[in-house]
């Protein structure tokens, strides 16, 4: 199992101010049950001077989520929301002498729900970001903002640290061209900046793309095998190109058509399918009622997938997308 | 405090008359059992009696049927490649989603490189196959079906003689991984329809790195590994006599304490399962409990995360396993879970019990006790768990 700081062990088997807090009135609710974890921090803030009298933290989630859910509360409680609010996910591993680098998200999660509770209590409607940005890690449900903010808080420079501070890249790696584009981004920002020395910086082209998506796959091919892997209902291979013959136009009605064909089914086990968009090889499709959790491994999108294969004659990827994030 | 081991479909403590009968094979006995003289001669024996023992275990017609390998990995890799390669003109694999990666990455890795197309049967809500989705699979371009005969996970059973008798049908070989169910559960190879199966000697009390294949006299058959004449040609390298009969003496042993797996031990893991269930609240047992591994219970949790269960026990001495996501590195939930659509919120707190003969009552009293106690305490941490009123909560958080 994992290698916990002491610290994180005390925090976790006596989690300080667990529990529901009743006259809180500033209320952080974070995390993505499919994903396995979920937090929600409550504040019991004095109107007048802005400080925090007393924090509660209700948490699902592995050792490592609790310990950082329960540190938060004893790192806050006493400090003005001003002082509480430029409390970083770093800060809060740095106060439990550190957390594994595959737990790191433990920590962001504790850092989103101190800003939703901070805006809760300024009656702000709290983003995440996550609806700001673009969903770029569809695996995760983890858009832009979140990559950026990640990787400029805690000045990240690689792809594996990306997935491991956000789970970003996690999954199918099909996003993997959107997350080096922005590291590089932010990485080029914090240059100027002064925040990053420059040889450090990861750059597009610095290093070769696919070398590093090489590796990120061979990581994750070792954890499948000492762990056990996803559905290998998932198509998992990236599929060559479609051949040259058929127009987009005419690609895209066919895709319309088979999806049209395939709703009755679907709606009759509960479930629905609505084409999004197509994107080269890839159809977004977005599907409801049925498996709709953060991985793309399901039963209906790979009957989705096989259907528009038979229909098309060419190979194409079924990518499920949320039609609205909330 | 006495560390309790209810890990056992994970590794298996080696018995210690298998540990005595081995020991000899690493001095005096230390000859090569393909050498003509005497060092050789009766170190050759010692080697045909373990695949005796073996035979009588796994009730096949031959002794020779079975095939020394270093695992049980690599039996199922052996069956499957050498099907491949045995079967031109065939080049269509039937599997499950719930079965073990030794079997799921190899499969997904043949796809992959196109080598073969593959059939992923899933499963009901109690892991039971999908019976109809394997019929349909079914045809002459099918040249392996491989299907697990007890799930690692949960214990469930497939009805594994029928299976095969349907792939017959279609002149498939038929191959199964029963890692887990050699020794739990009684097998008669003989006059059946399976032409492989795999096991491995670390989950019968006997030590890691020895496993076997059986291959029916007649099965086609192509080697894994070349470069000598062992194991009739089928399996190349020097024996590790050690562990092969470390093996056979297991497989002896197995045979007589079957009787205890399927009342002693089954006993205890009903008890353990029934006060569990009993004892609190919002949890159920995962996969089919009629047909089902005498020793294993997986039980799902609602409402907490399985590391997080699991750190407690550890605390308390006890040994169990989880198939959380956080425990094991990777960020999503068990295959298995997933393929039976088990609800997130409790696929992510299932912890799985696995007993073997070792245990006493007295261990599953210690988990009985423990365990209703770390339930509440997560609970009351837990914003989908409503203290007062003890249930779950209308929890929704942001971005789900
Ligand atoms: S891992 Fe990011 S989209 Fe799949």
């Amino acid at each position: 199992m994992w290698d916990y700081s002491d610290k994180v062990k005390d925090y976790f088997f006596n989690p300080k101010n667990a529990g529901a807090l009743v006259e809180a009135n500033a209320v952080g609710e974070v995390g993505a049950i499919s994903c396995g974890d979920a937090l929600k921090l409550m504040l019991k803030v004095d109107p007048e001077t802005e400080v925090i009298q007393d924090a509660r933290f209700q948490t699902f989630g592995c050792g490592s989520a609790i310990a950082s859910s329960s540190a938060l509360t004893d790192m806050i409680i006493g400090k003005t929301l001003q002082e509480a609010i430029t409390i970083t996910n770093q800060d809060i591993a740095d106060f439990l002498g550190g957390l594994p680098p595959e737990k790191m998200h433990c920590s962001v999660m504790g850092y989103e729900a101190l800003q939703a509770a901070i805006a809760n209590f300024r009656g702000e409607e709290w983003h995440d970001d996550h609806e700001e940005g673009a969903l770029v890690c569809k695996c995760f449900g983890v858009d832009e903002g979140m990559i950026e903010r990640a990787v400029r808080m805690n000045k990240l420079t690689t792809i594996e640290q990306i997935t491991d501070y956000t789970k970003a890249g996690g999954g199918c790696l099909t996003c993997f061209d959107k997350l080096e584009e922005v590291l590089a981004k932010v990485n080029a920002e914090l240059v100027a900046e002064g925040i990053l020395a420059a040889h450090e910086a990861y750059s597009l082209g610095a290093a070769d793309a696919a070398e590093i998506k090489a590796k990120a796959k061979a990581k994750k091919d070792a954890e499948r095998e000492a762990a056990p892997p996803t559905s290998p209902l998932a198509p998992a291979s990236p599929l060559p190109p479609p051949s040259a013959g058929m127009t987009n136009l005419k690609k895209m009605r066919l895709i319309e058509e088979a999806i049209e064909e395939l709703r009755p089914y679907l709606k009759k086990d509960g479930g629905d399918c609505e084409l999004i968009d197509v994107d080269g090889n890839n159809v977004m499709v977005s599907l409801t009622g049925a498996c709709t959790g953060c991985q793309m491994a399901s039963v209906t999108v790979s009957g989705i997938q096989e259907r528009l294969i038979a229909k098309l004659g060419v190979p194409v990827r079924v990518v499920p997308v949320k039609s609205h994030v909330h | 405090m006495r560390p309790v081991y209810l890990d056992n479909n994970a590794t298996t403590r080696v018995d210690p008359a298998v540990v005595e009968a081995m020991l000899p094979f690493f001095t005096e006995q230390f000859g090569n059992p393909s050498s003509i003289h005497s060092f050789g001669a009766s170190v050759g024996q010692s080697v045909k009696k373990a695949r005796q023992q073996l035979q009588q275990l796994l009730g096949a017609e031959h002794d020779h049927e079975i095939i020394y390998t270093a695992s049980g990995t690599e039996a199922d890799n052996t069956a499957i490649l050498s099907t491949l390669e045995a079967m031109p003109g065939r080049n269509e694999i039937i599997t499950s989603a719930v079965e073990h990666p030794a079997v799921l990455a190899l499969c997904q890795h043949l796809e992959k490189s196109g080598r073969a197309k593959v059939h992923y049967i899933g499963v009901d809500s109690l892991g039971r196959l999908d019976l109809e989705a394997y019929r349909s699979a079914l045809s002459d371009k099918v040249a392996l079906v491989t299907l697990m005969w007890a799930n690692n996970e949960t214990g469930t059973i497939f009805p594994i003689e029928a299976l095969a008798e349907l792939a017959k049908e279609v002149g498939a070989l038929f191959h199964t991984d029963a890692v887990q169910a050699v020794g739990k559960v009684p097998i008669v190879l003989k006059g059946s329809a399976i032409d492989m199966l795999s096991l491995s000697g670390h989950k019968l009390h006997a030590p890691k790195g020895i496993g076997a294949l059986y291959v029916k006299r007649g099965a086609r058959f192509k080697p894994l590994l070349r470069g000598g004449h062992q194991e009739r040609g089928r399996r190349a390298g020097t024996e590790n006599t050690p562990g092969i009969v470390g093996l056979g003496k297991a497989a002896e042993l197995a045979i007589t304490h079957m009787a205890d797996e399927q009342t002693r031990v089954k006993e205890l893991r009903d008890r353990l399962e029934k006060a569990i269930l009993q004892r609190v609240p919002n949890c159920f047992v995962n996969g089919d409990v009629r047909e089902r591994l005498p020793n294993t219970t997986n039980i799902a949790f609602e409402y907490v995360e399985g590391e997080a269960i699991l750190l407690h026990l550890t605390r308390q001495g006890i040994a169990a396993s989880s198939g959380s996501a956080c425990t094991s590195g990777s960020l999503e939930p068990s295959h298995v879970m997933r393929a039976m659509n088990v609800p997130f919120t409790a696929a992510h707190g299932s912890i799985r019990f696995s007993l073997s003969r070792d245990n006493v009552p007295e261990d599953v009293d210690q988990v009985i006790e423990a365990l209703p106690k770390i339930l509440e305490n997560l609970r009351e941490l837990s914003p989908f768990w409503a203290g007062a009123n003890k249930g779950p909560t209308e929890f929704k958080p942001v971005y789900a």
